[in-house]
């Protein structure tokens, strides 16, 4: 097979995996309590790496364009410039990258051992179909939580770049906060949710995807992990630039 | 046999063309009614092709209600293709296979869910969920239907107590050795109580008395229970196991295995020997052992 039959065939799957797990989504069992556990991994467990880098993320843009404004005179944006880039673009993108890093090989390698050790075939004999049970839940859990992780980021990058503004360059703190509030849009934060939503999505279905589709042993466990891990980053950035611009055309911000 | 009488009387037609005519070479002990002589599992000529290499090449065999067909091959010969074929967890690319005279071959997946539930299936290294406990891995089926929690325990203590494991019901399964896990995928798959069960190189990597253990299963399932199950295997010790034992319950109400002497017909196992996804023999044990083929008489003796 050629590499435009393979990437075809591929997308197919991709989308007949997804359309499977949507529509299982709808029927009996509903599987709650795992969907739940799957929240709680994927969601409260990148807490932590997202508040960290959504903390560093602001600090380091004011650090770095402060100087900038400062030669403009227009210090007093700083908070406008920070949130913008962090609500519009930095929060999404970097939010859905870390957490494809950390959940996207997390699932692609447990759905790969399952493969590899049979316990995929072991679930379809017992009657219960994997894509209901396995992956309808993990791609849910990632499109409910996601946008969340995002926000978190957002809120906390915007605090990183606050401290940074008034504890290193002693920027009054009233300055930064209003400077966020009134440069700060419905329509950025529409956008900022619309896109992890997507997002989630695509690395979701990609991550089990990958995952189901291991052969080889643990050898092609790891391999499906990196192809994940990797698909999934590249598909995020790109999916990121289509979006920005159709939400430019929907929202109208490409006017302002 | 007495068998053959009841299956061949014109009078007695069998339903549409499940029943082919040479059913009646088959060994089972009684036929009770006409359902019995449809077989529990047949294959029509099936035709697997992965990539370039056809796996299997136009295999057709049955397996009778209530008969052990073991299945002898070298590794890579098309062994546990053909049991994941009658789950259908693979689909062939050409031929028919059916489970209980049903036609399987074209079920979609969620028409095969309904077949699978009638089928056990035992896979090589017990395929135990290793997030789950032993109990919930044996309680999965159960738990996917929704029964009530009280009803769950009381049928994984009996399947566990079956494969004498009870005491490891709330171990997980990185804890167990590889026979204990063998015998706890045993009590999954028999969750239920199909009445064809598929066992994958069951003992494969077992210690002697653990592959007897697990043969001793086998048999219980054969003689006590009437479950029509494919034993897959290349391991010598279990087809003398399976073709000269048999399971029975003595006075005492224990079972226990009695080697075959003049109860010769009691013995319900056929064996099936495959060779690059052909069959090369079919029939007992006894006409295997005088098998005239090289490949058949080295892989007997091994040399």
């Amino acid at each position: 097979m050629n590499f435009a039959k393979r990437l075809l065939l591929e997308l197919q799957e991709i989308s007949l995996l997804a359309a499977r797990a949507a529509r299982g989504l709808f029927r009996t069992p509903h599987y709650v309590p795992e969907t739940i556990a799957q929240m709680d991994s994927v969601g409260v467990g990148s807490l932590t790496i997202i508040i960290l880098t959504g903390f560093f993320t602001g600090g380091v843009l004011t650090l770095q364009t402060y100087q900038t404004l400062a030669s403009y005179g227009a210090v007093d944006q700083i908070g406008y410039l920070v949130a913008i880039s962090l609500v519009r673009e930095l929060g999404p993108v970097l939010t859905a990258l870390m957490v494809t890093g950390r959940v996207v090989s997390a699932i692609s390698a447990e759905l790969g051992s399952m493969v590899v050790s049979e316990q995929i075939d072991a679930m379809r004999a017992l009657g219960t179909d994997p894509v209901r049970k396995l992956v309808a839940p993990r791609i849910l859990a990632l499109i409910i939580t996601l946008p969340l992780l995002t926000l978190v980021g957002d809120v906390v990058g915007i605090a990183g770049g606050w401290a940074v503004s008034t504890f290193l360059y002693g920027l009054p703190s009233a300055m930064y906060t209003s400077s966020v509030r009134d440069g700060i849009t419905t329509d950025d934060i529409v956008g900022g949710i619309i896109k992890p939503l997507v997002f989630a999505f695509l690395m979701g279905t990609i991550a089990c995807h990958k995952g189901l589709k291991t052969e080889g042993g643990t050898v092609g466990v790891g391999r499906s992990t990196t192809s994940a891990v990797v698909t999934a980053s590249i598909i995020v950035i790109i999916a990121d630039f289509f979006l920005a611009q159709a939400l430019q055309v929907i929202l109208g911000t490409s006017t302002k | 046999m007495m068998s053959q009488a009841s299956i061949d009387r014109p009078d007695h037609p069998a339903p549409d063309n499940r029943v082919s005519d040479n059913a009646a070479e088959s060994t089972f002990r009684e036929v009770d009614d006409t359902d019995r002589a449809i077989p529990a599992i047949e294959f029509r000529n099936v035709t697997m092709v992965f990539d370039d290499r056809k796996v299997l090449n136009n295999l057709s065999f049955k397996v009778m209600k209530g008969e052990t067909k073991i299945i002898l091959g070298g590794s890579g010969c098309g062994k546990s293709t053909t049991i994941k074929l009658v789950l259908g967890l693979l689909k062939p690319d050409e031929g028919q296979i059916l489970v209980d005279g049903e036609d399987v071959t074209a079920h979609s997946e969620v028409q095969m869910m309904n077949v699978r539930r009638k089928i056990g299936m035992i896979f090589q290294e017990g395929a135990l969920f290793d997030s789950l406990s032993v109990y919930e891995n044996v309680a999965f089926k159960l738990h996917e239907q929704g029964v009530p929690e009280d009803d769950v325990e009381s049928e994984v203590r009996r399947m566990l107590r079956f494969v004498n494991l009870e005491d490891a019901i709330d171990k997980m399964p990185a804890e167990l050795s590889g026979g204990m896990r063998r015998r706890v995928g045993i009590a999954r798959a028999l969750v239920g109580d199909p009445k064809i069960v598929m066992f994958d190189e069951p003992t494969a990597g077992l210690d002697p008395p653990t592959a007897r253990t697990i043969c001793e299963l086998a048999m219980k399932l054969r003689d006590l229970e009437d479950v029509s199950s494919i034993f897959v295997t290349h391991e010598m010790n279990n087809l003398d196991y399976l073709c000269s034992e048999y399971a029975v319950v003595n006075e005492a109400g224990e079972v226990v295995f009695e080697k075959e002497g003049e109860k010769l017909c009691l013995i319900n196992s056929k064996v099936l020997m495959m060779r690059d996804g052909q069959v090369i023999f079919s029939g007992t044990d006894e006409t295997l052992r005088k098998a005239d083929d090289k490949y058949i008489q080295k892989f007997l003796r091994g040399h």
